[in-house]
C-alpha cells in the first residue's frame, strides 16, 4: 500500500528525516515510536502533504502512485487521513459544515454521490455515538473552545466518517486521560479492516496497549534505527529510548 | 512563510462587472460652476427650493477643503475635470414603464444579474436601478403604492412628493456636513427615495442598483429613506462600474429617518471597480451615510459588505435620539492588491437607554490596507446607554495592513461601553488542516474567510447573503460550496 524508500526531508533548511524506509501492507498497523525531536511528526505531516517541509531525496509510493507528487487534498481524496497532534481551530465554521464538505469531497473522489443533509446527519450521528460525543459538537466552530481530549475525539470522528485507506495518527494519545484514551482506541479498533492500514505515531507505549500494532519502528535522529514486533514497544517502555540510542549510536 | 506567494496568486481577483455599455449619453461639460448646477437642476425640472438648496451647498463647498485625516492616500482630485451629469440619451423623458426602457440598459442589468423585468425579478425584491446620473427603472412600484409606500427615483419624489423631500432632505446630513456631502448636495443628480407610512411593514426587500458607465463622470446619488411611526423597511444597495484606467469619484449621501417604533435595515453590497493589480484605476467611494433614530424605540441597522473600490471611505452612522432606540453596524471590508479602506461607524447616543452594536470584520490581502475607524459618543443625557464594539482583522498576505482607530467619548457615568479587537493571520496550519480533509486550497481559503465573516453575513437578507459570499469568493478568488 505504502512504500517509502530513503526519504530525506528538511525543515527550514535543517535535515530532519535522514533516509526513511518503510513498507506498509493493507490491513497492517505500524507504530512509529521515538524520543522528542526524532522526526516522528515530520514524517506524519510529510505523508499528508505538508508543503513547508522540503523533500530532498527518496520516494514514497502509495497504491502504485508517486505520493510526493500529490497535493494534500489529492492525497486525502485518495484515502490518506492524518489525525493531527494539534488539531487546528477554524472560527466561525461549524464542525458539521466541515465534516460534510470533507465527506462529500471523499465520496466524489470515490465516484459516489454527494450526501444530502438528512442522510449525512444520520451517518454522522451514528459515528458520534461511537466516539461518545454529544450532538452539540456538530454545531460548534471547528475545534474552537474544545478541550484537548475533545479535539482528539473530533479527529477520530473524522477518521470514522471519511473511512480512509491509510490513517496516520500523530500522537493522538498525547494529552488524553485514560478514559478518553480508551474511547479513542476503541474508535480506531472498530475501524481496523483487512484493507485499511494505520501508522500510529506515539511517544509512549501506553496507546499500544489498546491499539495492538503488527510492527513497531523506532525513529531516532531522523532514521528508523530498529524495527520489530509488539514486544519492541514493551522493551522500549522498560528500558527507555536511551538504550536504543546507545545501541545504534544515533543521537536524538 | 512559504504559503504567502501561493495565497497571493489565489487571491488574484477578476472583476466580472467591468464591461462598458455603448449608449449615447446626454452629458454636461466637465467642471463645476453655478451654471452647471443650474443646468442640472433645469434638466431635472426642479422646483425653486431645490435649486436654492444646491446653490447654498455649492457656495459652502467653495469655502471647504478636502479632509486629510483618513488613513488613505491618493493624488489630489481635479474637481473641474469631472463630468457632473450624464444620462443615457433615451432616458430624457423618464420611461413610464419597463416597456419603454432602452433594451441595452435592460441587457446591462441582465448581465449584472439584476433582472429588472418584474416577472423575472427576485421574488420579494423591488429594484430601482441608477445608471450614471439617473434612475432608469423601478419595479413593483404599483404593488408598493397600494400600501402607501413610495419607492421611486429621487427626482420623481422631488416632483411628486415635494413636501416630504423638503421636510427630510438634509435633516440628517446637512448640506454643510462635510466636503464630499456638501459637493453631493450641490450636484446630486438622482438616487432613491423611500417613504413607508405609519404602521406599514414593507412586504418586500427594496433594492437600488447603482452603475457608473460614462468615462470621467462622477456619481453623486442621494438616497433618502423615511420610516414613519411603527413601520419597517429593509433596503439593499448594490453597485458596480466598468474597468477604466482613471479613477472615478463616487460621493453619495444616504439619509435614513426612523420615527417612533420604526425600524430600518439597510444593507450594502459594494462592488465598485477596485482598480487593477498594479493599483491603476478604480472608484473612489467617498460616501456619507447616516441614520437618525428620531423616535422612541426606533432601530436602524447598517450591514455592509465592501469588496470593491480603489478607496472606500465611509462611516454609516446612527444618531440615537429617541429613548430606547437601537443602532447596529455590521461590516465586512475586503482590500486586495492596492485597495484602501477606511471605514467604520459613529454611534451618537443622545436618548436614554439607547443601545448600539458594532461588529467590524476587515480582511486585507495583497498590498491592501484596511482601517476601522469608529466613534462611540455617549452624551450627558444618555442614561443607561450601552455599546458593544468588536473589531476583527484578518491578514492574508505579508504586505497587507490592518489598523484600528476606536474613539470613545462618554459623558454619562451610567453608560457601559465595551470594545474588543483581534488581529489574526490566515494560517498555513488552518489551510493545511482543511486540505488534508480533501478541500482544495481555494475552498479552504473561502471556508476560513466565510467563517470569519459569519456574524455579519447572517445579518444580510437571505438572497444577498448568498450573493455576498459569492462576491467575497471572487474577490479572494475561491469558490464556496
Amino acid at each position: 500500500m505504502l512504500s517509502i524508500t530513503n526519504l530525506k526531508v528538511n525543515v527550514e533548511g535543517k535535515p530532519i528525516l535522514k533516509g526513511i524506509d518503510l513498507e506498509v501492507k493493507p490491513g497492517e498497523v505500524h507504530a512509529v515510536m521515538g524520543p522528542n525531536g526524532s522526526g516522528k511528526s515530520t514524517l506524519a505531516q510529510v505523508l499528508a502533504g505538508r508543503e513547508q517541509f522540503e523533500v530532498v531525496a527518496g520516494q514514497a509510493r502509495y497504491l502504485g502512485q508517486d505520493l510526493l507528487a500529490l497535493k494534500p487534498e489529492e492525497r486525502a481524496r485518495r484515502g490518506i487521513f492524518l489525525a493531527f497532534q494539534y488539531p487546528v481551530e477554524i472560527p466561525g465554521v461549524s464542525n458539521i459544515y466541515l465534516l460534510k464538505s470533507a465527506l462529500n469531497a471523499a465520496r466524489l473522489a470515490r465516484g459516489e454521490s454527494e450526501l444530502d443533509a438528512m442522510d449525512f446527519l444520520a451517518i454522522v450521528k451514528d459515528k458520534m455515538k461511537l466516539m461518545e460525543m454529544p450532538e452539540e459538537f456538530l454545531y460548534r466552530a471547528v475545534n474552537e473552545g474544545f478541550s484537548g481530549g475533545e479535539k482528539k475525539r473530533n479527529e477520530i470522528l473524522q477518521l470514522a466518517l471519511l473511512e480512509p485507506r491509510l490513517a496516520i495518527l500523530d500522537e493522538t494519545d498525547s494529552g488524553l486521560d485514560i478514559d478518553a484514551l480508551k474511547v479513542v482506541a476503541n474508535g480506531v479498533n472498530s475501524l481496523r479492516t483487512q484493507e485499511r492500514s494505520f501508522i500510529v505515531v506515539t511517544h509512549y507505549q501506553r496507546l499500544l496497549d489498546y491499539i495492538i500494532p503488527d510492527h513497531v519502528h523506532v525513529l531516532a535522529g531522523g532514521r528508523i534505527v530498529k524495527s520489530g514486533g509488539r514486544e519492541l514497544a514493551l522493551e522500549l517502555e522498560e528500558r527507555g529510548y536511551g538504550w536504543i540510542e546507545n545501541q545504534t549510536g544515533a543521537s536524538a | 512563510m512559504a504559503a504567502a506567494p501561493e495565497l497571493d496568486t489565489l487571491i488574484r481577483q477578476e472583476y466580472k462587472q467591468g464591461f462598458v455599455t455603448d449608449l449615447e449619453a446626454d452629458t454636461v461639460p466637465p467642471g463645476l460652476s453655478e451654471d452647471i448646477i443650474r443646468l442640472i437642476s433645469a434638466k431635472k425640472n426642479e422646483p425653486e427650493f431645490m435649486l436654492e438648496w444646491r446653490l447654498k451647498a455649492y457656495r459652502q463647498w467653495l469655502t471647504m477643503a478636502p479632509p486629510h485625516w483618513a488613513h488613505v492616500h491618493h493624488a489630489p482630485i481635479d474637481y473641474q475635470a469631472i463630468v457632473y451629469y450624464s444620462a443615457p440619451k433615451t432616458q430624457k423623458d423618464r420611461p413610464k414603464s419597463l416597456a419603454e426602457v432602452d433594451p441595452k440598459l435592460l441587457e446591462t442589468y441582465e448581465k449584472l444579474g439584476i433582472p429588472l423585468k418584474e416577472r423575472e425579478a427576485l421574488a420579494g425584491v423591488a429594484v430601482d436601478a441608477v445608471f450614471d446620473s439617473v434612475s432608469v427603472a423601478t419595479t413593483f412600484k404599483e404593488k408598493l403604492a397600494s400600501l402607501g409606500i413610495v419607492f421611486c427615483a429621487f427626482s420623481e419624489a422631488v416632483e411628486k412628493h415635494p413636501d416630504l423631500v423638503r421636510k427630510y432632505l438634509g435633516s440628517v446630513v446637512p448640506y454643510s456636513d462635510n466636503f464630499y456631502a456638501t459637493l453631493n448636495s450641490a450636484v446630486f443628480s438622482d438616487g432613491t427615495f423611500v417613504y413607508v407610512p405609519p404602521g406599514v411593514r414593507c412586504p418586500m426587500e427594496l433594492s437600488t442598483y447603482f452603475r457608473i458607465n460614462t468615462a470621467k463622470s462622477g456619481q453623486f446619488e442621494r438616497t433618502l429613506i423615511i420610516a414613519d411611526e411603527g413601520s419597517y423597511v429593509s433596503y439593499l444597495e448594490g453597485c458596480s462600474a466598468p474597468m477604466r484606467d482613471e479613477n472615478q469619484l463616487h460621493a453619495a449621501v444616504v439619509e435614513l429617518v426612523a420615527l417612533k417604533n420604526a425600524k430600518i435595515k439597510y444593507s450594502t453590497v459594494q462592488n465598485w471597480y477596485p482598480g487593477d493589480e498594479q493599483g491603476r484605476g478604480g472608484i473612489y467611494n467617498f460616501v456619507t451615510k447616516r441614520g437618525a433614530c428620531r423616535g422612541d424605540n426606533s432601530e436602524i441597522s447598517w450591514t455592509q459588505v465592501e469588496t470593491g473600490s480603489a478607496i472606500t471611505w465611509k462611516y454609516p452612522s446612527v444618531i440615537l435620539q429617541g429613548d430606547n432606540s437601537v443602532g447596529r453596524f455590521y461590516s465586512v471590508a475586503v482590500t486586495n492588491h492596492f485597495q484602501q479602506a477606511d471605514t467604520g461607524t459613529k454611534m451618537i447616543h443622545i436618548g436614554r437607554n439607547t443601545k448600539s452594536t458594532i461588529i467590524s470584520k476587515g480582511i486585507s490581502a495583497g498590498r491592501g490596507s484596511n482601517a476601522y475607524r469608529g466613534l462611540v459618543k455617549i452624551l450627558k443625557g444618555a442614561e443607561g446607554a450601552r455599546n458593544y464594539t468588536q473589531c476583527d482583522s484578518l491578514l492574508m498576505s505579508e504586505h497587507c495592513a490592518a489598523h484600528t482607530f476606536p474613539y470613545i467619548e462618554v459623558k454619562n457615568p451610567t453608560a457601559i461601553v465595551e470594545h474588543e479587537a483581534t488581529t489574526s493571520r490566515i494560517g498555513d496550519d488552518q489551510l493545511f488542516y482543511l486540505r488534508t480533509r480533501g478541500l482544495t486550497e481555494e475552498d479552504a481559503v473561502s471556508m476560513i474567510v466565510n467563517g470569519f465573516c459569519k456574524e455579519v453575513f447572517k445579518e444580510l437578507p437571505m438572497e444577498f447573503a448568498v450573493e455576498a459570499q459569492k462576491l467575497l469568493a471572487v474577490s479572494l478568488e475561491g469558490a464556496i460550496g
